[in-house]
């Protein structure tokens, strides 16, 4: 007898079913995967599970029981517990408030945080998910912003423990950690769904995969038994190149110049110590390193985010270190930025409104000051079909309502249609599809054909040693190694992102130039 | 079908029932304060605006003021701000206006007018330009110090009318000039009736272009398109290299023109109005919270809602003959307005319960179809 069943389930929005007929067995103590391109309908199916969707047909069985799930709070109740694609936390609150948010012990009125303490201290140690009880949530990282929500589901004793693309904003050291703390839950009988788009992580962690297209169940198979090829072509239903056809790269003039750039931090530590370094035309320069180590200062200060305390930025000749972010649009900056949601998107502005976000003030899309509809519409258009965006109301459907790798898809094509002269991508293919991470690669790869210089920041070792032509890794705020892809192991790069081995700062810099 | 009632359909409808459910309400107070005659009041307050076409222009001219700063505040919202200062806005703006129209005889009246009501618009956008700053280079919340630019805007005015155009006679600012009036455009004899001229002018035109405008610089101009990118996320919209700063001012400027505007206007009407020097901020600036909220924040929507919740007052006034107290009445109609607020709730439920009907109409189509 399965823990959950779902059967028949059909969810739909306007102009399109979401999930269609979808029936989904998960065994107890079993790690389940789903896999599905973007839009295919993963996480509406685990939201109508975790009760934020009522399906308008289907049913659903816990332990063999017909239940009706009426909201989280019911599914709470029934044990079912979900971190979602994009966390749910409260910003100003610490850890610990958020863990027990809506289910406080008190006595008397009075919130007992001791009790609730000493719980969460227990959890986090016994499936080693480290956590800062006192911090603020907007003061920590990510990773850790992850860990809070799974001590959330922990802390309300969930058996069925659903994770939306948890891998997506984690460092591959992260990934390692969650896959086993995954594991050890599923030994002590939870019950795991885990939608992913790295099939390696599946192979890794899942017993079972469940694959969607389009909205309709293809099938569930036993992982062990299949190949990663044949997941993939299962949920696009086509065959798909894994690898990527890469020309040597034809190196032109410098397009930009970073030059002794310091920026302080709060504390007595540098956030960026002397960074120097080029970009030329017709170079796709990736910025490996561990998160947290200075890339994306070293981003926010290139595109004029946030200012630099010392040192010069150029653009071909042009010194920008202090011009304001249009006029680095101006001089041919693009920027796909990390935080989509925060930086990337007004998530309740239309898709044609976001297609435009950088170029509403200029010609056709604007006269006189009035925005030209029809233009708009039409760029917008040839936007998703090229592409491939999908969603409800296509270019008027509101991007809030879009799954996250479509949204994704709307900033890398706004930024990578302006062909621009230095294309900026942090983590562009961040919550993408197998699929569309080939054409994403190929995009870039066009790009840097057509003579444009591109600065990738990854956290991705294998997209980093694929696509890049030179490697720069990032440590403490500080360039440690310079090095080329094709001649380097992933170990040594993994010691220079640990810090374990350096090259000689100077050296690394004579060494840029040379290239 | 289904397009209309997502869209435009749903949020009059869900207007319209909290208006309905406000009145039950309302109803309900008047009922307790006094049984008998609460159907003949309520039956008033519903008819009374339309019962002549003296008593509708009543209606339109009190609505005037408060559409003016519902869409002060509607723009505002719009932009992610919340304006809460339309009242001192107003005040400044009412003053000014009539400050100018008293002294500057050296211009001829018509002329006098429109410097009066330029003059308004401009001292209301400076007054919203003082929260807009704060916020803007501060950090300070804007209804803070809107709440603190109503009290500093009413006593400042206060100041300023005993010491320029006071009238010791009336405790008041001197009666402004009647050839200083606001054009009537023939609206007095429209809504006339045998005893008396209608105080209705030219002040409602100007509400309902001020609300085509506003709607074309949100939807149309790409200066709305900022400001609004600005208030749904100020991260994203610093990424696009918009200036935030000069938006959350411009914003607030275009907001507070708007009430001072409406403030300007007001004073201006041949129905002789003074301004008072009584230590009480100016109502027309809150019931532009309500008129925006029921308006849902759009144009259209508040001038709609600007003449309803008009309408209702006119009603509730005229209610007194049954031996209604007033405060009885301003208890029941402000139950009705404060009822709006739900509108958005109300908005949510109802599109569910809509697409939940729409679903099992469609369903048993299809049944139907497949038998
Ligand atoms: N609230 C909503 N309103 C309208 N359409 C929606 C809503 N939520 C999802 N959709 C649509 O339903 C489809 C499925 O979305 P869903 O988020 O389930 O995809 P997904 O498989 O999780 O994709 P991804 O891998 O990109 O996260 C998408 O086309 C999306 O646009
Ligand atoms: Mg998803």
């Amino acid at each position: 007898m399965y823990v959950i069943e779902m059967k028949n389930i059909t969810k739909r929005f306007s102009g399109i079913v979401a999930n269609d007929d979808v029936s989904l067995g998960l065994n107890k103590g079993e790690i389940h995967a789903l896999l599905g391109e973007n839009g295919a309908g993963k996480s509406t199916l685990m939201s109508i599970l975790f009760g934020l969707y009522k399906a308008e047909e289907g049913s659903i069985f816990k332990d063999g029981k017909s239940v009706v799930i009426a909201g989280p709070g019911h599914a709470t109740a029934l044990g079912i517990g979900m971190v979602h694609q994009h966390f749910k936390l409260v910003h100003n609150f610490t850890v610990l408030e958020n863990i027990v948010l809506g289910v406080e012990t008190t006595k008397h009125g009075v919130l007992q945080m001791k009790t609730a303490r000493q719980k969460v201290t227990e959890l986090s140690q016994k499936y080693a998910l480290e956590v800062d009880l006192d911090k603020e949530i907007r003061h920590i990282t990510v990773g850790m912003q992850q860990r809070v929500e799974i001590l959330k589901m922990l802390y309300r004793n969930n058996e069925i423990l659903i994770f939306d693309e948890p891998t997506a904003v984690l460092t591959p050291q992260e990934i390692d950690a969650l896959i086993k703390t995954m594991r050890n839950m599923a030994a002590e009988g939870k019950s795991i769904l885990f939608i992913t788009h790295k099939l390696d992580e599946i192979k890794q962690a899942a017993d079972r995969c469940s694959v969607l297209r389009k909205g309709k169940m293809i099938g569930t198979v036993d992982v062990a038994a299949t190949s990663k090829e044949e997941l993939s072509e299962m949920m696009v239903g086509r065959k798909l190149s894994l690898t990527l056809e890469k020309q040597p790269s034809k190196l032109g003039e410098t397009i930009l110049q970073v030059k002794n750039l310091t920026q302080k931090g709060d504390g007595e530590k540098n956030k960026l110590t002397n960074i120097s370094f080029e970009v030329k035309a017709g170079e796709i320069l990736c910025i490996a390193g561990i998160e947290g180590n200075g890339q994306t200062d070293l981003v926010n200060a290139i595109t004029g985010l946030s200012a630099v305390t010392s040192g010069e930025i150029f653009i071909s000749d042009t010194n920008i270190t202090t011009a304001k972010i249009r006029k680095r649009g101006e001089h041919g900056m693009a920027h796909i930025p990390e935080d989509r949601h925060k930086h990337g998107l007004i998530l309740d502005y239309n898709l044609a409104y976001n297609a435009i976000l950088q170029d509403y003030h200029k010609q056709p899309f604007q006269k006189l000051g009035f925005l030209q509809k029809s233009k708009i519409k039409q760029y917008a258009q040839k936007l998703v079909d090229n592409f491939d965006i999908r969603s409800g109301d296509g270019i008027d459907s509101v991007v809030r309502s879009m799954s996250g790798g479509n949204q994704q898809k709307i900033i890398l094509a706004r930024e990578t249609s302006a062909s621009p002269k230095l294309l900026i991508a942090v983590q562009p293919t961040r919550g993408l599809d197998v699929g569309a991470i080939e054409y994403i690669h190929k995009q870039l790869l066009a790009q840097r054909d057509a003579g444009k210089a591109i600065l990738l920041v990854s956290l991705e070792l294998e997209e980093v040693m694929n696509i890049s032509d030179r490697v720069l890794v990032m440590y403490e705020g500080e360039i440690v190694a310079n090095v080329n892809p094709q001649k380097i192991t992933f170990k040594e790069l993994g010691l220079y992102m640990s810090g374990a081995k350096r090259e000689n700062p100077s050296k690394s810099v004579e060494k840029a130039v040379a290239v | 079908m289904n397009k209309f009632l997502k869209g435009n359909g749903l949020s009059i409808l869900s207007s319209v029932s909290v208006v309905f459910a406000g009145m039950l309400l309302g109803f309900i107070v008047l009922f307790i304060s006094n049984a008998a005659q609460a159907p003949a009041a309520i039956a008033t307050i519903l008819t009374f605006g339309f019962s002549s076409l003296r008593n509708f222009g009543d209606v339109l001219y009190f609505a005037t003021p408060i559409i003016m700063t519902g869409l002060s505040v509607g723009f505002a919202y719009k932009t992610g701000l919340f304006n809460i200062g339309a009242s001192g806005q107003f005040t400044f703006g009412a003053f000014v206006a009539i400050y100018i129209v008293i002294n500057f005889d050296f211009l001829n009246p018509s002329l006098r007018i429109f410097v009066a009501l330029l003059a308004a618009t401009l001292a209301g956008a400076i007054w919203a330009a003082i929260p807009g700053l704060l916020k803007a280079y501060r950090n300070v919340h804007e209804v803070i110090s809107c709440i603190m630019t109503n009290y500093i805007g009413m006593l400042l005015v206060n100041y300023l009318i005993l010491n320029t155009i006071f009238d010791p006679m009336r405790a008041s600012s001197q009666r402004i000039p009647t050839s200083t009036h606001m054009p009537m455009w023939g609206l007095d004899y429209i809504f006339a009736d045998a005893t008396r001229a209608s105080p209705l002018n030219a002040s409602i035109f100007v509400a309902v272009f001020s609300a085509l405008l506003m709607y074309v610089i949100l939807e149309r101009t790409t200066f709305g398109y900022e400001l609004k990118a600005c208030g749904l996320n100020k991260d994203a919209a610093k990424y696009a290299g918009i200036n935030e700063n000069r938006s959350i001012i411009f914003s607030m400027m275009i907001s507070g023109a708007l009430a001072g505007l409406g403030g300007g206007m007001h004073f201006l009407s041949a129905a002789g109005r003074t301004m008072s020097v009584a230590d009480v901020l100016a109502n027309e600036g809150f019931m532009g919270i309500s008129v925006s909220l029921l308006g849902l924040n759009h144009p259209i929507g508040i001038i709609f809602s600007g003449v309803l919740i008009a309408y209702l007052q006119r009603g509730g006034f005229n209610i007194q003959p049954l031996g209604f107290a007033q405060e009885i009445i301003e208890i029941a109609i402000a139950v009705i307005i404060y009822f709006c607020a739900f509108v958005l709730l109300v908005r949510t439920q109802l599109g569910n319960i809509i697409a939940k009907i729409y679903r099992t109409i469609s369903k048993s189509e299809v049944k139907k179809n497949a038998t």
